[in-house]
């Protein structure tokens, strides 16, 4: 390996070759600042067009400065990162992109989280000394991503993730100069494209370009409508994030502060959407096992692998990209979508409280989760199972209205009978959890026996595409794992040419599972964060007393009660779906 | 925008000259000029067929129709009339015989006249800066427009196709 001598800010330093200036520099503490460049170490994803010029540096006996993310260190170079000349460049720059930018900073849903706004602030910008014409597009809403285009600073971000990380395909820069926007083809509106919602361009976007829909006043009016019972769920990632929200490291659990606050803010019952994943695996696993077995006894018409089917971007995406293969994901709904339906039927009725008057909000890591909820056959004559979906982001912002002191909270417990769980409720959240959770249960049901072990570390990890096998008692049983949509759609090539040699695939959209969902606390393209919220959430499995699906005491009366048994009658009809050919 | 079906005939185009690229991604602009050649535009429904043909998203291929002025997705005029706005045109007055075929044409420049007769696009120098101002129809060039020329030429096209304008 070749290496490279060079000295930024007058100190030593060697790297490899092929080392950028950027990276040199954050290797002996010195953070250039920049705007458009990301890079999500670990995860293959990196955005660096050069475009906006932020991180520019004054090179000794280069004529011009140079952009550190994308010029590589050579040998001998004297860098200066903040010289009077690269400072006002810099200065320049954001004034120059600030004059074309709306100045509604106070009241914006990104104030608090723009890069933009923070990169003005660090600079000390004051005043802008440019004017000049400002670019005016219609603003464009989804049933979960608004797009303000007279806020995006074009670095480009979303389109790397829509494209290359994704796949999806959805958002290029068109146009060109002044009139350069990134857009849907044809300029065409986010719902008539084939947008899966993942919401990963809204969390990699700097500015308030890309936000998800706010629902957060429609539940406001909920909990104040006296005539109203307002039940809450939480999804399993929330709990590991919520609390970065109100400056708590990342990581921390605050399961118990959480259910304390969604109590305060008026919610009539505070349940938990790992009970709905716990549900999920029921359906899921038997579906699997019954699926397994036919094939095992010769059927030739049973479709292997199964895929899971908890993601609503996911979902989407086979819907546009793979119709074909719309009969091998699992017919279970998404674990909110079972949720909402056991709320407006079981729940409902035993608490003798009309569907209509009964409102279900969840909170999740996601942004398609509000897609989800709106699809047609999640609704009962126009009612839907899931009234809204908050994001993690929308429920920090609903305790902050509050004036709750999140951090002082004690932790509570959820409620009953919606609110109990499993440890493998909870892994739900992260790539590989579905379907250890789905091993764990189908095991044991599978071969009678019980399980000596209960942690899966073959099934973990951030690799985007993993494989392993497990013994199940004799029976060799291939599982694939893909987070990032791009990864998914390796897999489902493989399926299409016949080459897949899977029996269960888990597919999560976003990279790292919804612990890194579109709709959590802004990363900013920091990796670590996504792996501290994954470990909390093995933590809190680990620390539970039941951690398997089929052990729930409550899921166990909810069949006795209500739905016989996995994949009966009642349970199709409640808690199953069909997919549609979008392409 | 309303959509339009393409003729099976035009799909078939479309997928040759993909295949004469060995549909692939870089050759984006070849594709797009050839098949322009071809149609004389390039509208939503033909690029959906170039982009699945190629293998990447519609919205890309989009980014590079939008990106070239010399593309279009709206149908040319039976005689495609061109200004020149180039530096030595501009100043010898080419801006005001844009207007005055504007005007006349009652059309803007992008657009084509309701008749499907004329199109109206400016250009940047076509290399015949001694004619300035350069005003082009199809392939005939005419140098020294000034304004009051303008109704001339366009009623040259009025009754059909005057024999010198193929062959100038």
């Amino acid at each position: 390996m070749e290496m490279i001598n060079l000295t930024i800010d007058n100190k030593s330093i060697v790297v490899k070759k092929g080392t950028t200036i950027l990276e040199a520099a954050a290797s002996i503490g010195v953070d250039i600042p920049t705007l458009c460049h990301m890079h999500l170490h670990d995860m293959n994803i990196e955005n660096k067009p050069g475009g906006c010029r932020v991180c520019v540096v004054e090179v000794k006996g280069r004529r011009n400065l140079a952009p550190a993310c994308c010029t590589e260190a050579t040998e001998g170079m004297e860098i200066s990162s903040h010289s009077i000349r690269a400072i006002n460049a810099r200065r320049t720059i954001v004034e120059l992109i600030l004059s074309d930018h709306p100045s509604d900073c106070l009241v914006c849903a990104k104030s608090g989280n723009c890069e933009l706004q923070d990169l003005a602030h660090h600079l000390g910008i004051r005043e802008i000394h440019y004017q000049g014409e400002q670019s005016h597009y219609r603003e464009d809403t989804s049933p979960a991503i608004i797009r303000e285009m007279d806020k995006c600073i074009l670095c480009r971000r979303c389109e790397t993730m829509c494209n290359e990380v994704q796949t999806v395909g959805v958002l290029s820069t068109i146009n060109r100069g002044f009139e350069a926007v990134v857009s849907p083809a044809f300029e065409m509106n986010l719902d008539h494209s084939s947008c899966t919602y993942c919401g990963q361009c809204v969390a990699v976007c700097p500015t308030g370009a890309l936000t998800e829909v706010d629902q957060t006043g429609a539940v406001i009016r909920a909990l104040s409508d006296p005539e109203k019972t307002v039940v809450v769920q939480t999804a399993p990632a929330v709990r590991a994030a919520l609390g970065e929200e109100f400056g708590l490291p990342a990581g921390t659990l605050v399961t118990g502060k959480m259910a304390a606050a969604l109590r305060r803010l008026g919610f009539n019952y505070v349940f938990d959407t790992d009970f709905a994943a716990d549900l999920t695996i029921m359906e899921e696993g038997t579906e699997l096992l019954e699926r397994l077995n036919k094939y095992l006894a010769g059927d030739q018409n049973v479709k292997l692998p199964i895929l899971t089917s908890c993601c609503p971007a996911w979902v989407k995406f086979f819907e546009h990209h793979f119709p074909e293969l719309k009969d091998i994901p699992s017919t279970a709904r998404s674990p909110q979508q079972m949720f909402g339906s056991i709320a407006k039927t079981y729940f409902a009725d035993k608490m003798q409280v009309k569907r209509e008057n009964l409102v279900v909000v969840s909170i999740m890591p996601c942004v398609a989760k509000k897609y989800e909820s709106s699809r047609e056959e999640f609704s009962v004559d126009g009612n839907p199972d899931v009234d809204y979906a908050l994001t993690t982001r929308e429920l920090a912002q609903l305790i902050n209205l509050a004036n709750i002191d999140f951090k002082s909270l004690p932790d509570e417990e959820f409620d009953q009978p919606l609110g109990e769980s499993t440890g493998a409720g909870v892994i739900f959240g992260t790539t590989g959890g579905v379907i250890e959770a789905a091993v764990r249960t189908a095991y044991e049901v599978q071969t009678g026996k019980s399980l000596d072990r209960l942690d899966f570390e073959e099934l973990r990890g951030m690799e985007g595409l993993r494989k392993a096998t497990i013994d199940f008692d004799g029976l060799p049983i291939n599982i694939g794992i893909a987070h990032g949509l791009g990864n998914a759609r390796k897999l489902l090539e493989e399926i299409k040419n016949g080459k897949s040699e899977f029996h269960a695939i888990e597919i999560m959209s976003c990279p790292g599972g919804c612990i890194g969902g579109g709709g959590q606390p802004y990363h900013h393209g920091n990796v670590e964060i996504l792996k501290k919220r994954q470990k909390a959430l093995y933590a809190e499995d680990q620390s539970k007393t039941i951690r398997k699906s089929h052990e729930n005491p409550y899921i166990k009366k909810l069949y006795e009660e209500f739905l016989g048994e996995p994949l009966s009658d009642k349970a199709h009809h409640l808690l199953h779906t069909e997919y549609f050919d979008r392409s | 925008m309303p959509k339009i079906k393409l003729a099976e005939k035009t799909i078939t185009q479309i997928k040759e000259v993909c295949a004469k690229f060995n549909h692939e991604e870089g050759e984006l602009i070849n594709v797009l000029h050839q098949v322009q050649g071809r149609l004389g535009y390039l509208p939503a429904e033909v690029q959906e067929v170039i982009a699945r043909e190629l293998n990447m998203s519609v919205a890309k291929v989009y980014g590079v129709v939008t990106f070239y002025s010399f593309f279009t997705m709206l149908p040319q005029g039976e005689f495609p009339i061109s200004i020149c706005m180039g530096t030595a045109c501009y100043v010898r007055g080419a801006e005001q015989v844009l207007s005055e075929f504007k005007r006349q044409l009652k059309i803007e420049v992008g657009e084509t006249s309701a008749d499907g007769k004329f199109s109206l696009s400016s250009l940047r120098c076509v290399g015949a800066c001694g004619l300035a101002p350069v005003v082009t129809v199809g392939e005939k060039v005419y140098g020294r427009v000034s304004p009051q020329q303008v109704s001339k030429i366009i009623a040259e096209y009025q009754e059909g196709c005057p024999a010198e304008s193929k062959s100038a």
